[in-house]
Protein backbone atom coordinates (compact mmCIF):
# COMPACT_ATOMS: atom_id res chain seq x y z
CA UNK A 1 0.00 0.00 0.00
CA UNK A 2 1.81 3.20 -1.11
CA UNK A 3 1.50 6.48 0.93
CA UNK A 4 -0.18 8.28 -1.71
CA UNK A 5 -3.12 5.55 -1.50
CA UNK A 6 -3.35 5.90 2.08
CA UNK A 7 -3.89 9.21 1.96
CA UNK A 8 -5.93 9.43 -0.97
CA UNK A 9 -8.24 6.58 1.07
CA UNK A 10 -7.55 9.35 4.34
CA UNK A 11 -9.12 12.27 1.95
CA UNK A 12 -12.36 9.93 0.84
CA UNK A 13 -13.31 8.77 3.86
CA UNK A 14 -12.83 12.57 5.47
CA UNK A 15 -14.79 13.79 2.49
CA UNK A 16 -17.69 11.14 3.98
CA UNK A 17 -17.54 12.28 7.25
CA UNK A 18 -18.22 15.93 6.02
CA UNK A 19 -21.04 15.12 3.91
CA UNK A 20 -22.44 13.75 7.16
CA UNK A 21 -21.67 17.33 9.23
CA UNK A 22 -24.07 18.57 6.25
CA UNK A 23 -27.08 15.82 6.14
CA UNK A 24 -27.32 16.16 9.98
CA UNK A 25 -26.52 19.52 10.89
CA UNK A 26 -27.99 19.16 14.71
CA UNK A 27 -24.51 18.19 15.39
CA UNK A 28 -23.13 21.14 14.05
CA UNK A 29 -25.16 23.11 16.40
CA UNK A 30 -24.56 21.95 19.49
CA UNK A 31 -20.76 22.10 18.37
CA UNK A 32 -21.10 25.64 18.65
CA UNK A 33 -23.42 26.16 21.44
CA UNK A 34 -21.07 24.83 23.82
CA UNK A 35 -18.51 27.18 23.44
CA UNK A 36 -20.40 29.87 23.45
CA UNK A 37 -21.84 29.28 26.44
CA UNK A 38 -18.75 28.87 27.85
CA UNK A 39 -16.90 31.97 26.51
CA UNK A 40 -20.50 34.06 28.28
CA UNK A 41 -20.12 31.92 31.49
CA UNK A 42 -16.11 32.76 31.93
CA UNK A 43 -16.74 35.57 30.92
CA UNK A 44 -19.62 37.24 33.45
CA UNK A 45 -19.36 34.61 36.59
CA UNK A 46 -15.86 34.28 37.20
CA UNK A 47 -14.28 37.41 35.24
CA UNK A 48 -14.46 39.71 38.90
CA UNK A 49 -13.44 36.51 40.97
CA UNK A 50 -10.26 35.44 39.18
CA UNK A 51 -7.23 37.42 40.18
CA UNK A 52 -4.99 37.83 37.18
CA UNK A 53 -1.64 39.84 36.16
CA UNK A 54 -2.20 43.19 36.62
CA UNK A 55 -2.52 44.79 33.35
CA UNK A 56 -4.34 42.37 31.83
CA UNK A 57 -8.17 42.44 31.71
CA UNK A 58 -9.85 38.46 32.42
CA UNK A 59 -11.90 38.86 29.37
CA UNK A 60 -8.87 39.00 27.44
CA UNK A 61 -6.87 36.44 29.47
CA UNK A 62 -9.65 34.04 29.24
CA UNK A 63 -10.54 33.70 25.49
CA UNK A 64 -7.33 31.95 24.43
CA UNK A 65 -7.64 29.69 27.70
CA UNK A 66 -11.79 28.79 26.28
CA UNK A 67 -10.29 27.73 22.75
CA UNK A 68 -7.59 25.49 24.70
CA UNK A 69 -9.91 23.88 26.13
CA UNK A 70 -12.89 23.87 23.80
CA UNK A 71 -10.66 22.40 21.01
CA UNK A 72 -9.05 19.73 23.06
CA UNK A 73 -13.01 19.12 24.04
CA UNK A 74 -13.18 18.41 20.73
CA UNK A 75 -11.13 15.33 20.34
CA UNK A 76 -14.38 13.78 21.63
CA UNK A 77 -15.97 13.80 18.81
CA UNK A 78 -13.35 11.61 16.85
CA UNK A 79 -13.48 8.84 19.62
CA UNK A 80 -17.27 8.69 19.59
CA UNK A 81 -17.63 9.33 16.30
CA UNK A 82 -15.32 6.19 15.28
CA UNK A 83 -17.14 4.04 18.14
CA UNK A 84 -19.96 4.85 15.94
CA UNK A 85 -18.56 3.81 13.18
CA UNK A 86 -17.32 0.53 14.05
CA UNK A 87 -20.79 -0.45 15.10
CA UNK A 88 -22.30 0.74 11.77
CA UNK A 89 -22.41 -1.95 8.67
CA UNK A 90 -20.47 0.20 6.47
CA UNK A 91 -17.50 -0.63 8.44
CA UNK A 92 -17.55 -4.43 6.78
CA UNK A 93 -18.07 -2.41 3.37
CA UNK A 94 -14.27 -0.78 4.52
CA UNK A 95 -12.80 -3.69 5.71
CA UNK A 96 -13.36 -5.65 2.61
CA UNK A 97 -11.93 -2.65 0.37
CA UNK A 98 -8.60 -2.94 -0.64
CA UNK A 99 -8.00 0.91 1.17
CA UNK A 100 -5.70 1.44 3.59
CA UNK A 101 -6.13 0.32 6.95
CA UNK A 102 -5.49 3.69 8.59
CA UNK A 103 -7.76 5.67 6.23
CA UNK A 104 -10.63 5.26 8.49
CA UNK A 105 -8.81 6.48 11.60
CA UNK A 106 -7.30 9.16 9.46
CA UNK A 107 -10.10 10.31 7.87
CA UNK A 108 -12.07 10.55 10.50
CA UNK A 109 -9.02 12.59 13.18
CA UNK A 110 -9.45 14.76 9.33
CA UNK A 111 -13.03 15.35 9.18
CA UNK A 112 -12.91 16.97 12.59
CA UNK A 113 -10.58 19.03 12.03
CA UNK A 114 -13.42 21.05 10.62
CA UNK A 115 -15.66 20.95 13.81
CA UNK A 116 -12.48 23.04 15.51
CA UNK A 117 -12.46 25.23 12.63
CA UNK A 118 -15.79 26.24 13.32
CA UNK A 119 -15.66 26.18 16.84
CA UNK A 120 -12.71 28.56 17.05
CA UNK A 121 -14.52 30.95 14.28
CA UNK A 122 -17.65 30.90 16.40
CA UNK A 123 -15.79 31.26 19.55
CA UNK A 124 -13.16 33.99 18.38
CA UNK A 125 -16.87 36.30 17.11
CA UNK A 126 -17.85 35.38 20.62
CA UNK A 127 -15.19 36.56 22.27
CA UNK A 128 -14.79 39.75 20.19
CA UNK A 129 -18.28 41.18 21.65
CA UNK A 130 -17.36 40.26 24.94
CA UNK A 131 -14.61 42.52 24.41
CA UNK A 132 -11.68 40.36 23.35
CA UNK A 133 -9.09 41.58 21.47
CA UNK A 134 -6.40 40.32 18.69
CA UNK A 135 -3.73 42.80 19.69
CA UNK A 136 -0.66 41.24 17.61
CA UNK A 137 0.10 41.01 13.94
CA UNK A 138 -2.76 38.94 12.11
CA UNK A 139 0.24 36.64 10.74
CA UNK A 140 1.03 35.84 14.90
CA UNK A 141 -3.33 35.43 15.44
CA UNK A 142 -3.36 32.72 12.58
CA UNK A 143 0.04 31.36 14.17
CA UNK A 144 -2.31 30.86 17.59
CA UNK A 145 -5.16 29.19 15.59
CA UNK A 146 -3.15 27.20 13.81
CA UNK A 147 -1.29 26.11 17.15
CA UNK A 148 -4.43 25.00 18.42
CA UNK A 149 -5.54 23.33 15.44
CA UNK A 150 -2.19 21.09 15.32
CA UNK A 151 -2.31 20.37 19.18
CA UNK A 152 -6.24 19.54 18.28
CA UNK A 153 -5.14 17.18 15.85
CA UNK A 154 -3.08 15.30 18.03
CA UNK A 155 -5.07 15.13 21.02
CA UNK A 156 -8.02 13.74 18.36
CA UNK A 157 -5.48 10.22 17.97
CA UNK A 158 -5.52 9.62 21.67
CA UNK A 159 -9.35 9.85 21.57
CA UNK A 160 -9.32 7.95 18.28
CA UNK A 161 -7.86 4.80 20.47
CA UNK A 162 -10.12 5.35 23.38
CA UNK A 163 -12.60 5.13 20.28
CA UNK A 164 -11.21 1.69 19.27
CA UNK A 165 -10.71 0.33 23.19
CA UNK A 166 -13.74 0.87 24.19
CA UNK A 167 -17.23 -0.93 23.24
CA UNK A 168 -19.87 2.29 22.54
CA UNK A 169 -19.95 5.95 22.02
CA UNK A 170 -21.39 6.65 25.85
CA UNK A 171 -18.64 5.22 26.97
CA UNK A 172 -16.52 7.44 25.27
CA UNK A 173 -17.78 10.35 26.20
CA UNK A 174 -18.01 9.68 29.67
CA UNK A 175 -13.98 8.39 29.44
CA UNK A 176 -13.10 11.57 27.56
CA UNK A 177 -14.65 13.69 30.37
CA UNK A 178 -12.23 12.02 32.86
CA UNK A 179 -9.05 12.60 31.22
CA UNK A 180 -9.93 15.65 29.14
CA UNK A 181 -11.57 17.30 32.35
CA UNK A 182 -9.06 17.13 34.50
CA UNK A 183 -6.13 17.89 31.73
CA UNK A 184 -7.54 21.10 31.25
CA UNK A 185 -8.95 22.54 34.60
CA UNK A 186 -5.14 22.12 35.98
CA UNK A 187 -3.90 24.34 33.52
CA UNK A 188 -3.87 28.02 32.91
CA UNK A 189 -6.55 27.97 30.66
CA UNK A 190 -9.07 30.09 33.22
CA UNK A 191 -7.09 30.31 36.69
CA UNK A 192 -3.01 32.26 35.72
CA UNK A 193 -0.41 29.82 37.32
CA UNK A 194 0.89 32.23 39.92
CA UNK A 195 -2.54 31.06 41.53
CA UNK A 196 -1.15 27.46 41.93
CA UNK A 197 1.45 26.36 44.44
CA UNK A 198 3.48 23.51 44.75
CA UNK A 199 3.23 20.16 43.18
CA UNK A 200 -0.44 21.22 41.58
CA UNK A 201 2.14 24.80 40.27
CA UNK A 202 4.62 22.02 38.44
CA UNK A 203 1.71 20.13 37.05
CA UNK A 204 -0.31 23.35 35.62
CA UNK A 205 3.94 24.45 34.54
CA UNK A 206 4.23 21.35 32.72
CA UNK A 207 0.55 20.04 31.36
CA UNK A 208 1.13 21.07 27.70
CA UNK A 209 -2.53 22.75 27.28
CA UNK A 210 -1.20 25.50 29.68
CA UNK A 211 1.35 26.19 26.99
CA UNK A 212 -0.91 25.43 24.48
CA UNK A 213 -3.03 28.26 26.12
CA UNK A 214 0.22 30.69 27.08
CA UNK A 215 1.61 30.23 23.56
CA UNK A 216 -1.65 31.73 21.98
CA UNK A 217 -1.96 34.21 24.54
CA UNK A 218 0.95 35.63 23.56
CA UNK A 219 0.58 34.98 19.62
CA UNK A 220 -3.06 36.97 19.98
CA UNK A 221 -1.44 39.71 22.65
CA UNK A 222 -3.21 38.66 25.07
CA UNK A 223 -0.58 39.12 27.74
CA UNK A 224 -0.80 42.84 28.58
CA UNK A 225 3.05 42.52 28.07
CA UNK A 226 3.75 40.77 31.32
CA UNK A 227 6.16 38.23 31.17
CA UNK A 228 5.97 34.44 30.75
CA UNK A 229 4.83 33.25 34.05
CA UNK A 230 7.88 30.99 35.10
CA UNK A 231 10.97 30.47 33.93
CA UNK A 232 10.14 26.99 32.80
CA UNK A 233 10.94 25.75 29.09
CA UNK A 234 7.21 24.95 28.20
CA UNK A 235 6.26 28.78 29.36
CA UNK A 236 10.07 30.13 27.87
CA UNK A 237 9.08 28.24 24.66
CA UNK A 238 5.26 27.38 24.58
CA UNK A 239 5.14 26.89 21.32
CA UNK A 240 7.96 24.66 20.78
CA UNK A 241 7.32 23.03 23.60
CA UNK A 242 3.38 22.80 22.32
CA UNK A 243 4.64 21.09 18.98
CA UNK A 244 6.81 18.54 20.93
CA UNK A 245 3.84 17.11 22.52
CA UNK A 246 1.61 17.44 19.87
CA UNK A 247 4.54 15.13 17.84
CA UNK A 248 5.01 12.86 20.46
CA UNK A 249 1.47 12.36 20.26
CA UNK A 250 0.90 11.58 16.78
CA UNK A 251 4.01 9.47 17.07
CA UNK A 252 2.22 7.14 19.90
CA UNK A 253 -0.98 7.43 18.81
CA UNK A 254 -0.99 6.74 14.77
CA UNK A 255 0.60 3.38 15.52
CA UNK A 256 -1.36 2.01 18.31
CA UNK A 257 -4.87 2.91 16.60
CA UNK A 258 -4.04 1.46 13.56
CA UNK A 259 -3.04 -1.43 14.88
CA UNK A 260 -6.28 -1.66 17.56
CA UNK A 261 -8.53 -1.29 14.14
CA UNK A 262 -6.59 -3.84 12.62
CA UNK A 263 -7.22 -6.27 16.12
CA UNK A 264 -10.66 -5.88 16.08
CA UNK A 265 -11.60 -7.22 12.87
CA UNK A 266 -9.93 -10.39 14.03
CA UNK B 1 -11.32 -26.10 -14.10
CA UNK B 2 -9.62 -23.92 -11.85
CA UNK B 3 -11.18 -23.08 -8.26
CA UNK B 4 -11.65 -19.56 -7.65
CA UNK B 5 -12.87 -20.54 -3.95
CA UNK B 6 -10.91 -22.85 -2.17
CA UNK B 7 -10.83 -23.75 1.72
CA UNK B 8 -9.31 -26.45 3.72
CA UNK B 9 -9.57 -27.45 7.43
CA UNK B 10 -11.03 -23.66 8.53
CA UNK B 11 -11.05 -23.91 11.67
CA UNK B 12 -12.46 -20.33 14.15
CA UNK B 13 -13.23 -20.86 17.65
CA UNK B 14 -14.62 -17.88 20.30
CA UNK B 15 -14.52 -18.65 23.79
CA UNK B 16 -17.23 -21.37 24.53
CA UNK B 17 -18.21 -21.85 20.86
CA UNK B 18 -16.42 -23.38 17.86
CA UNK B 19 -18.20 -21.52 14.66
CA UNK B 20 -16.20 -23.27 12.60
CA UNK B 21 -14.49 -26.56 13.12
CA UNK B 22 -13.12 -27.74 9.83
CA UNK B 23 -14.85 -26.54 6.85
CA UNK B 24 -13.76 -27.38 3.38
CA UNK B 25 -15.29 -25.88 0.10
CA UNK B 26 -14.42 -25.88 -3.53
CA UNK B 27 -15.96 -23.29 -5.80
CA UNK B 28 -14.92 -23.73 -9.31
CA UNK B 29 -14.88 -20.90 -12.18
CA UNK B 30 -17.77 -19.16 -12.88
CA UNK B 31 -20.24 -21.53 -10.56
CA UNK B 32 -22.49 -21.11 -7.83
CA UNK B 33 -22.04 -22.44 -4.51
CA UNK B 34 -24.74 -21.93 -1.89
CA UNK B 35 -23.83 -22.35 1.35
CA UNK B 36 -27.29 -23.55 3.22
CA UNK B 37 -27.39 -24.00 6.96
CA UNK B 38 -29.71 -22.76 9.88
CA UNK B 39 -28.66 -19.18 12.00
CA UNK B 40 -25.53 -19.98 13.79
CA UNK B 41 -24.23 -23.02 11.41
CA UNK B 42 -21.10 -21.46 10.83
CA UNK B 43 -22.15 -19.49 7.42
CA UNK B 44 -21.17 -16.13 8.18
CA UNK B 45 -18.18 -17.05 10.15
CA UNK B 46 -17.23 -18.88 6.88
CA UNK B 47 -17.88 -15.87 4.74
CA UNK B 48 -15.81 -13.43 6.76
CA UNK B 49 -12.66 -15.92 6.56
CA UNK B 50 -12.91 -15.90 2.62
CA UNK B 51 -13.07 -12.27 2.85
CA UNK B 52 -10.19 -11.33 5.08
CA UNK B 53 -12.53 -9.77 7.51
CA UNK B 54 -11.64 -12.70 10.23
CA UNK B 55 -8.83 -14.78 10.44
CA UNK B 56 -9.33 -18.07 11.06
CA UNK B 57 -7.27 -20.47 13.56
CA UNK B 58 -6.30 -23.20 11.93
CA UNK B 59 -6.50 -23.81 7.91
CA UNK B 60 -6.43 -22.13 4.84
CA UNK B 61 -8.10 -20.63 1.83
CA UNK B 62 -6.97 -19.50 -1.41
CA UNK B 63 -9.74 -17.02 -3.04
CA UNK B 64 -9.27 -15.81 -6.78
CA UNK B 65 -5.99 -17.29 -6.71
CA UNK B 66 -4.58 -15.58 -3.97
CA UNK B 67 -3.53 -17.17 -0.72
CA UNK B 68 -5.80 -15.29 1.94
CA UNK B 69 -3.72 -15.24 4.84
CA UNK B 70 -0.53 -14.45 2.98
CA UNK B 71 -1.98 -11.49 1.09
CA UNK B 72 -5.16 -10.20 2.33
CA UNK B 73 -5.34 -6.94 0.45
CA UNK B 74 -4.78 -8.38 -3.03
CA UNK B 75 -7.60 -10.77 -2.19
CA UNK B 76 -9.43 -8.10 -1.23
CA UNK B 77 -8.95 -6.36 -4.72
CA UNK B 78 -10.63 -9.29 -6.27
CA UNK B 79 -13.78 -10.04 -4.54
CA UNK B 80 -16.65 -8.23 -3.84
CA UNK B 81 -18.77 -8.50 -0.61
CA UNK B 82 -22.41 -7.47 -0.08
CA UNK B 83 -23.22 -8.58 3.67
CA UNK B 84 -26.38 -9.66 5.72
CA UNK B 85 -26.46 -6.47 6.91
CA UNK B 86 -26.13 -4.14 4.14
CA UNK B 87 -23.32 -2.09 4.58
CA UNK B 88 -24.29 1.27 3.26
CA UNK B 89 -23.84 4.62 5.02
CA UNK B 90 -27.29 6.11 5.51
CA UNK B 91 -26.40 10.21 5.44
CA UNK B 92 -25.22 9.27 2.01
CA UNK B 93 -26.70 8.52 -0.90
CA UNK B 94 -26.91 5.96 -3.06
CA UNK B 95 -24.80 7.80 -6.26
CA UNK B 96 -22.21 9.07 -3.02
CA UNK B 97 -22.07 5.60 -1.43
CA UNK B 98 -21.24 3.95 -4.81
CA UNK B 99 -18.68 6.90 -5.74
CA UNK B 100 -16.86 6.76 -2.00
CA UNK B 101 -16.43 2.94 -2.76
CA UNK B 102 -14.62 3.31 -6.36
CA UNK B 103 -12.43 6.02 -5.07
CA UNK B 104 -11.30 3.30 -2.37
CA UNK B 105 -10.94 1.13 -4.95
CA UNK B 106 -8.44 3.29 -6.30
CA UNK B 107 -10.56 4.91 -9.18
CA UNK B 108 -10.13 8.57 -10.25
CA UNK B 109 -13.21 10.92 -9.44
CA UNK B 110 -14.54 10.58 -13.10
CA UNK B 111 -14.27 7.28 -13.40
CA UNK B 112 -15.94 6.43 -9.89
CA UNK B 113 -18.50 8.48 -11.16
CA UNK B 114 -19.69 6.85 -14.24
CA UNK B 115 -19.43 3.68 -12.73
CA UNK B 116 -21.84 4.52 -10.17
CA UNK B 117 -24.46 6.07 -12.38
CA UNK B 118 -24.27 2.85 -14.34
CA UNK B 119 -24.71 0.42 -11.82
CA UNK B 120 -27.72 2.65 -10.35
CA UNK B 121 -29.28 2.52 -13.56
CA UNK B 122 -28.76 -1.34 -13.94
CA UNK B 123 -30.19 -2.05 -10.09
CA UNK B 124 -33.12 0.09 -11.23
CA UNK B 125 -31.89 2.69 -8.61
CA UNK B 126 -31.33 5.82 -10.66
CA UNK B 127 -34.22 7.73 -9.33
CA UNK B 128 -33.23 7.14 -6.21
CA UNK B 129 -29.26 8.15 -6.65
CA UNK B 130 -29.58 11.04 -5.25
CA UNK B 131 -31.27 10.52 -1.84
CA UNK B 132 -29.81 9.73 1.05
CA UNK B 133 -29.72 5.92 1.58
CA UNK B 134 -31.64 6.11 5.04
CA UNK B 135 -34.37 6.58 2.87
CA UNK B 136 -34.26 3.14 1.42
CA UNK B 137 -36.26 0.19 1.66
CA UNK B 138 -34.97 -2.36 2.61
CA UNK B 139 -34.73 -3.79 -0.80
CA UNK B 140 -33.43 -0.86 -2.07
CA UNK B 141 -30.95 -0.91 0.39
CA UNK B 142 -29.59 -4.77 -0.35
CA UNK B 143 -29.38 -3.72 -4.29
CA UNK B 144 -27.44 -0.95 -2.96
CA UNK B 145 -24.92 -2.64 -1.06
CA UNK B 146 -24.93 -5.46 -3.68
CA UNK B 147 -24.25 -2.62 -6.47
CA UNK B 148 -21.17 -1.54 -4.33
CA UNK B 149 -19.76 -5.19 -3.98
CA UNK B 150 -19.69 -4.96 -7.68
CA UNK B 151 -17.96 -1.61 -8.20
CA UNK B 152 -14.85 -3.11 -9.92
CA UNK B 153 -16.75 -5.79 -11.49
CA UNK B 154 -14.54 -8.20 -9.44
CA UNK B 155 -13.83 -11.80 -10.54
CA UNK B 156 -15.22 -13.73 -7.42
CA UNK B 157 -18.36 -12.10 -5.31
CA UNK B 158 -19.71 -13.36 -2.05
CA UNK B 159 -23.21 -12.42 -1.00
CA UNK B 160 -24.00 -13.14 2.76
CA UNK B 161 -28.00 -14.27 2.62
CA UNK B 162 -28.45 -11.76 0.22
CA UNK B 163 -32.13 -12.04 0.59
CA UNK B 164 -32.95 -12.53 4.44
CA UNK B 165 -35.64 -10.38 5.98
CA UNK B 166 -36.90 -8.88 2.15
CA UNK B 167 -40.42 -9.53 1.74
CA UNK B 168 -41.13 -12.20 -1.34
CA UNK B 169 -41.31 -9.34 -4.31
CA UNK B 170 -38.06 -8.03 -2.69
CA UNK B 171 -36.84 -11.40 -3.06
CA UNK B 172 -37.96 -12.62 -6.32
CA UNK B 173 -36.00 -9.05 -7.53
CA UNK B 174 -32.82 -9.94 -5.84
CA UNK B 175 -33.07 -13.25 -7.32
CA UNK B 176 -33.08 -11.88 -10.77
CA UNK B 177 -30.49 -9.59 -9.97
CA UNK B 178 -28.18 -12.47 -8.93
CA UNK B 179 -29.14 -15.01 -12.15
CA UNK B 180 -27.71 -11.71 -13.86
CA UNK B 181 -24.80 -11.68 -12.64
CA UNK B 182 -24.04 -15.56 -12.88
CA UNK B 183 -24.43 -15.43 -16.69
CA UNK B 184 -21.88 -12.81 -16.94
CA UNK B 185 -19.59 -15.17 -15.72
CA UNK B 186 -18.72 -14.44 -11.89
CA UNK B 187 -17.83 -17.20 -9.75
CA UNK B 188 -20.56 -16.89 -6.95
CA UNK B 189 -20.23 -17.78 -3.04
CA UNK B 190 -23.69 -17.07 -1.64
CA UNK B 191 -24.75 -18.13 1.90
CA UNK B 192 -28.26 -19.15 2.77
CA UNK B 193 -30.78 -20.15 5.23
CA UNK B 194 -33.62 -21.50 2.10
CA UNK B 195 -33.40 -24.35 0.66
CA UNK B 196 -35.68 -22.91 -2.10
CA UNK B 197 -33.34 -20.13 -2.60
CA UNK B 198 -30.30 -22.26 -2.91
CA UNK B 199 -32.44 -24.43 -5.41
CA UNK B 200 -33.18 -21.40 -7.67
CA UNK B 201 -29.86 -20.34 -7.55
CA UNK B 202 -26.95 -22.40 -6.74
CA UNK B 203 -25.26 -25.24 -9.33
CA UNK B 204 -23.80 -26.66 -6.04
CA UNK B 205 -24.93 -26.50 -2.39
CA UNK B 206 -22.95 -27.29 0.48
CA UNK B 207 -25.28 -27.92 3.81
CA UNK B 208 -23.45 -26.80 6.95
CA UNK B 209 -23.90 -27.47 10.46
CA UNK B 210 -22.09 -27.13 13.77
CA UNK B 211 -18.86 -25.18 11.52
CA UNK B 212 -18.48 -28.62 9.71
CA UNK B 213 -19.85 -29.44 6.07
CA UNK B 214 -22.34 -32.13 6.46
CA UNK B 215 -23.53 -33.05 2.96
CA UNK B 216 -22.86 -31.55 -0.64
CA UNK B 217 -24.59 -32.08 -4.13
CA UNK B 218 -26.78 -30.23 -6.77
CA UNK B 219 -30.07 -29.42 -5.42
CA UNK B 220 -31.93 -32.61 -7.01
CA UNK B 221 -28.76 -34.97 -5.22
CA UNK B 222 -30.15 -33.21 -1.86
CA UNK B 223 -33.77 -33.69 -2.29
CA UNK B 224 -33.05 -36.89 -3.87
CA UNK B 225 -31.30 -37.74 -0.27
CA UNK B 226 -33.89 -35.66 0.89
CA UNK B 227 -36.52 -37.78 -0.12
CA UNK B 228 -39.07 -34.98 -2.64
CA UNK B 229 -41.77 -34.12 -1.93
CA UNK B 230 -43.79 -33.89 1.05
CA UNK B 231 -47.55 -34.53 1.70
CA UNK B 232 -48.96 -33.09 4.68
CA UNK B 233 -52.65 -34.00 6.26
CA UNK B 234 -54.04 -32.27 9.14
CA UNK B 235 -56.89 -33.84 10.53
CA UNK B 236 -59.60 -32.41 13.00
CA UNK B 237 -59.89 -35.00 15.77
CA UNK B 238 -56.91 -36.59 17.91
CA UNK B 239 -58.65 -40.01 17.73
CA UNK B 240 -58.94 -39.88 13.99
CA UNK B 241 -55.23 -39.15 13.52
CA UNK B 242 -54.51 -43.63 13.51
CA UNK B 243 -56.56 -43.94 10.90
CA UNK B 244 -55.46 -40.79 8.49
CA UNK B 245 -51.56 -42.37 9.54
CA UNK B 246 -52.46 -46.14 8.30
CA UNK B 247 -53.81 -44.61 5.10
CA UNK B 248 -50.53 -41.69 4.80
CA UNK B 249 -48.36 -44.63 4.87
CA UNK B 250 -50.39 -46.65 2.52
CA UNK B 251 -48.66 -43.99 -0.31
CA UNK B 252 -45.71 -42.74 1.13
CA UNK B 253 -42.34 -43.76 0.69
CA UNK B 254 -41.09 -44.21 4.27
CA UNK B 255 -42.19 -43.14 7.76
CA UNK B 256 -44.99 -41.11 8.50
CA UNK B 257 -44.09 -38.10 10.68
CA UNK B 258 -46.34 -37.23 13.56
CA UNK B 259 -46.87 -33.78 15.43
CA UNK B 260 -50.13 -33.61 17.37
CA UNK B 261 -52.88 -33.88 14.36
CA UNK B 262 -50.54 -32.78 11.58
CA UNK B 263 -49.06 -36.12 9.41
CA UNK B 264 -46.34 -35.45 6.86
CA UNK B 265 -44.37 -38.19 5.02
CA UNK B 266 -42.43 -38.26 1.92
CA UNK B 267 -44.39 -39.16 -1.58
CA UNK B 268 -42.23 -40.05 -4.87
CA UNK B 269 -44.75 -38.92 -6.82
CA UNK B 270 -46.66 -36.40 -5.10
CA UNK B 271 -49.18 -35.85 -7.57
CA UNK B 272 -50.12 -38.86 -7.93
CA UNK B 273 -49.78 -40.04 -4.21
CA UNK B 274 -52.48 -36.96 -3.31
CA UNK B 275 -54.79 -38.24 -5.27
CA UNK B 276 -54.56 -41.70 -4.30
CA UNK B 277 -54.82 -40.38 -0.26
CA UNK B 278 -57.74 -38.47 -1.60
CA UNK B 279 -59.82 -41.30 -2.99
CA UNK B 280 -58.94 -43.52 -0.10
CA UNK B 281 -59.97 -40.84 2.80
CA UNK B 282 -63.69 -40.18 1.04
CA UNK B 283 -64.35 -43.92 2.72
CA UNK B 284 -63.08 -43.23 5.93
CA UNK B 285 -64.93 -41.48 8.90
CA UNK B 286 -62.14 -38.66 9.21
CA UNK B 287 -62.25 -34.88 9.00
CA UNK B 288 -59.98 -33.56 6.63
CA UNK B 289 -58.70 -29.85 8.08
CA UNK B 290 -55.95 -29.24 5.59
CA UNK B 291 -54.08 -31.33 3.09
CA UNK B 292 -51.67 -30.66 0.41
CA UNK B 293 -48.03 -30.94 -1.56
CA UNK B 294 -44.66 -28.70 0.24
CA UNK B 295 -41.43 -28.85 -1.76
CA UNK B 296 -38.91 -29.76 1.14
CA UNK B 297 -37.80 -26.99 3.21
CA UNK B 298 -34.36 -26.75 5.35
CA UNK B 299 -36.09 -28.63 7.87
CA UNK B 300 -36.75 -31.62 5.74
CA UNK B 301 -33.33 -31.52 4.57
CA UNK B 302 -32.08 -31.42 8.28
CA UNK B 303 -33.99 -33.77 9.62
CA UNK B 304 -32.62 -35.97 6.71
CA UNK B 305 -29.44 -35.32 7.02
CA UNK B 306 -28.86 -35.35 11.33
CA UNK B 307 -32.37 -36.66 12.15
CA UNK B 308 -33.12 -33.29 14.40
CA UNK B 309 -34.82 -30.36 12.93
CA UNK B 310 -32.71 -27.16 12.59
CA UNK B 311 -32.93 -24.78 15.43
CA UNK B 312 -30.79 -21.54 15.99
CA UNK B 313 -30.09 -21.55 19.35
CA UNK B 314 -29.24 -18.23 21.48
CA UNK B 315 -25.57 -19.07 21.67
CA UNK B 316 -24.86 -18.97 17.94
CA UNK B 317 -21.82 -18.32 16.88
CA UNK B 318 -22.90 -15.21 14.37
CA UNK B 319 -24.20 -13.46 17.86
CA UNK B 320 -21.27 -14.38 19.26
CA UNK B 321 -19.31 -12.81 17.14
CA UNK B 322 -20.90 -9.74 16.81
CA UNK B 323 -20.34 -9.09 20.84
CA UNK B 324 -16.72 -10.32 20.24
CA UNK B 325 -16.33 -7.36 17.46
CA UNK B 326 -15.64 -4.77 20.05
CA UNK B 327 -13.35 -6.15 22.39
CA UNK B 328 -14.24 -4.72 26.02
Amino acid sequence: MSATKALTDGWVVAQRNVIKIKRVPEVLVFVLISPIMFVLLFAYVFAGAIQVPAGVDYKEFLVAGIFAQTVVFGATFTGAGLAEDMQKGIIDRFRSLPMSRSAVLVGRTTSDVVYNVCSLVIMALTGLLVGWRIREGALDALLGFALLLVFAYSISWIMAWVGLIVPSVDVVNNASFVVIFPLTFLSNAFVPLEAFDGVLKTIVEWNPVSSLTQASRELFGNTGGQPPPSEAFSMEHPAVYTLIWSALFVAVFVPLSVRQFKRTSK
Amino acid sequence: MTAMIQAQGLVKRYKEVTALAGLDLEVPEGTVLALLGPNGAGKTTAVRCLTTLLRPDEGSAVVAGVDVLADPTEVRRRIGLSGQYAAVDEHLTGFENLTMVGRLYGMGKKQARERARELLERFALSDAGDRPSKTYSGGMRRRLDLAGALVSAPPVLVLDEPTTGLDVRARQQMWDVIRDLVTSGATLLLTTQYLEEADKLADDIVVIDHGRAIAQGTADQLKAQTGGERLELVVAEAHEVDTATRLLAGVAMGEVQRDERTLTATVDDGQAALARLLADLRDQPVTVLEVGLRRPTLDDVFLALTGRVAEADDQSPEAHEKQQEVPA
